[in-house]
């Protein structure tokens, strides 16, 4: 197997009418997406877009994943965007870029051409109204290897310059092959999509549906609005399967749903992309007893995720859950400063080798060159492996646990902090939802934000206690929420940014 | 009426809170402004906000806010 594309045409012909991706509006079966994706395909073949990245700029719906679909049958890549992201991220995108094309909806057209780019639409009615030419679909497929790129998503840089992140056809099937028995994909699995279509933690419901012939149900985001609608929908959709973000399962639970009702049909729950507190957790777990619960973990440099944690144990609270062990056919090392391993128990850099290494960043080769690296434990051949930036160890039970970002390890006064620590510290305390550390450096001071109803002096007495000296906040700032990044994760740098 | 425009307005957005009866439904205030705006709510009139009442209705306007309100005040 060489193509993505070739999961869903070993499941269009098994699976026919069943339905692949719906949402409240449209419903997608998987005959009906196989034929979308090649006409697609077809209409950009017979324009000679060929081997370049497309991007496709629509809302969440059934018919955006058809059309990235559509671009892989044209030997492209796909590069997804939204028009709920940022207009000087999306105008830098689309300048990195210099699409050819630009598959839009009619809500995303306009946008479009008032950032400048109204010459390369192509309106995804007329793309899926297009003829199918099934000849000029196998000559583009003959020529595709699977070292080709699938589609590029773009990540926030720390220096606010967006990285587009390249995978590789061969990842994603390696990817999928991994996820799909960890999380238990199968045909009676239905998924209820959180996430945005452009960002790659979409691909764990892609994946299962095209791969193993489940059904996911596409959520808006305005739906987190009310938490009983979200508990209404995951009901009324016999929803058994979801891969959250950990601030997503946190609305629901914090916000007293399972008060008032449970999900009644879910077996597994996928947390991820942030620390999940374990107080939420126990929530969860109490609103649905016979499911499974299962940290994930990985950077979509490596292909959606590479580590997972089947919750088999009671956590105390502000104890770590681990994120456990890699998926099959991804290893790691954890690699010290000196670039040398960390003995059992002691931490260092997470480093992942394997087919789920992406290609690297497009047309950056300086910041591909920093992370994506020669394994400095072989001088024998050239082996590539992506170094996180994350910080882990192994605990006694040789599960790999994630301690905090490279760059927030901090020392302060001669002492070395891991913020990550003061964080969970502070998540401990009654009235505490989740919480963000800074360190200052220029001033050598710790502050901390948090989010959650319980008041600075509180919080403040608490981690004095907890902490060793040292490691209290010199300054706490309670905030109604903490801002966060399109994918869920606290923004560090806006908070950096604020007024203290 | 005053409290719960004074919560609104320190939202930091644009918007004419005092009239505008469509605040969820036209996108205005997102699910982690609602997050906010319950946990303010609470704060000033000393009320808890149960689930089933975090619903667009009760947010879309500033005076539905405060008819929630003045009904989990009489509760």
């Amino acid at each position: 197997m060489k193509n993505i594309l070739e999961f869903l045409e070993n499941t269009a012909p098994k699976f026919g009418g069943k339905t692949a991706f719906a949402d409240e509006t449209e419903s997608l079966s998987f005959e009906k997406l196989l034929a979308l994706s090649k006409a697609g395909g077809s209409l950009l073949a017979g324009r000679g877009i060929y081997r370049q990245p497309v991007a496709v700029f629509m809302d969440k719906a059934p018919r955006t994943i058809a059309a990235f679909f559509a671009v892989m049958y044209a030997g492209c890549c796909y590069v997804p965007l939204e028009r709920s992201m940022p207009r000087h991220r999306l105008r830098m995108i689309l300048q990195r870029l210099e699409p050819q094309a630009i598959i839009c909806d009619e809500a995303s057209a306009g946008l479009a051409s008032e950032l400048g780019w109204g010459d390369k639409l192509i309106p995804c009615a007329e793309l899926f109204a297009a003829e199918v030419n099934e000849e000029a679909l196998a000559g583009i497929r003959a020529k595709c290897i699977d070292t080709d790129p699938a589609y590029i998503v773009f990540t926030s840089g720390s220096t606010g310059v967006p990285k587009g992140v390249t995978a590789c056809h061969r990842s994603v099937i390696d990817y999928a092959n991994a996820l799909c028995p960890v999380i238990g994909a199968a045909e009676d699995s239905r998924f209820a999509m959180q996430v945005p279509l452009y960002v790659d933690a979409c691909m764990k419901e892609v994946l299962s549906v095209i791969k193993c012939g489940s059904t996911a149900f596409l959520m808006q985001q305005s739906l987190f609005m009310s938490p009983l609608r979200v508990l209404d929908f995951l009901n009324r959709h016999e929803i058994n399967t979801v891969c959250w973000v950990a601030s997503a399962l946190t609305l629901v639970s914090g916000l007293g749903a399972f008060e008032e009702g449970r999900p009644e049909y879910l077996r597994t729950v996928c947390f991820g992309s942030e620390v999940f507190p374990v107080k939420q957790l126990h929530l969860w777990q109490r609103a649905c007893p016979g499911a499974r619960f299962i940290n994930l973990y990985g950077p979509t440099e490596a292909t959606g995720m590479s580590f997972y944690f089947v919750v088999d144990r009671d956590f105390a609270e502000g104890e770590p859950i681990p994120v456990g062990r890699p998926f099959d056919n991804t290893d790691f090392l954890l690699l010290r400063e000196d670039d040398t391993e960390a003995p059992a128990g002691e931490t260092g850099e997470i480093c992942i080798r394997g087919t789920a290494v992406s290609l690297g960043y497009f047309d950056d080769p300086e910041r591909t060159a920093a992370v994506f690296t020669q394994n400095p434990l072989n001088s024998h051949y050239p082996e590539t492996i992506y170094r996180t930036g994350d910080l882990g160890r192994l605990n006694e039970r040789g599960e790999l646990v994630f301690i905090s970002r490279k760059d927030s390890q901090i020392k302060n006064m001669g002492h070395r902090i891991e913020l990550g620590e003061i964080e969970s510290c502070a998540c401990l305390c009654e009235g505490v939802e989740s919480a963000c550390c800074l360190f200052i450096k220029e001033k050598s001071k710790l502050y901390l934000y948090y989010m959650g109803t319980a008041d600075e002096k509180s919080v403040q007495r608490r981690l004095r206690a907890e902490l060793p000296r040292y490691m209290v906040p010199s300054g706490l700032y309670r905030m109604d929420t903490l801002p966060l990044l399109p994918n869920g994760k606290i923004d560090r740098n806006s908070l950096m940014n604020m007024e203290r | 009426m005053d409290e719960i425009l004074e919560i609104l307005n320190g939202l930091g957005l644009d918007a004419d809170f005092e009239h505008c009866t469509s605040l969820v439904d036209d996108g205005i205030l997102a699910s982690l402004d609602i997050v906010s705006i319950i946990a303010e709510l609470s704060d000033v009139f000393d009320i808890t906000i149960p689930a089933r009442d975090i619903v667009p209705e009760n947010f879309n306007s500033a005076e539905a806010m405060l008819n929630m309100v003045n009904r989990l005040l009489d509760e």
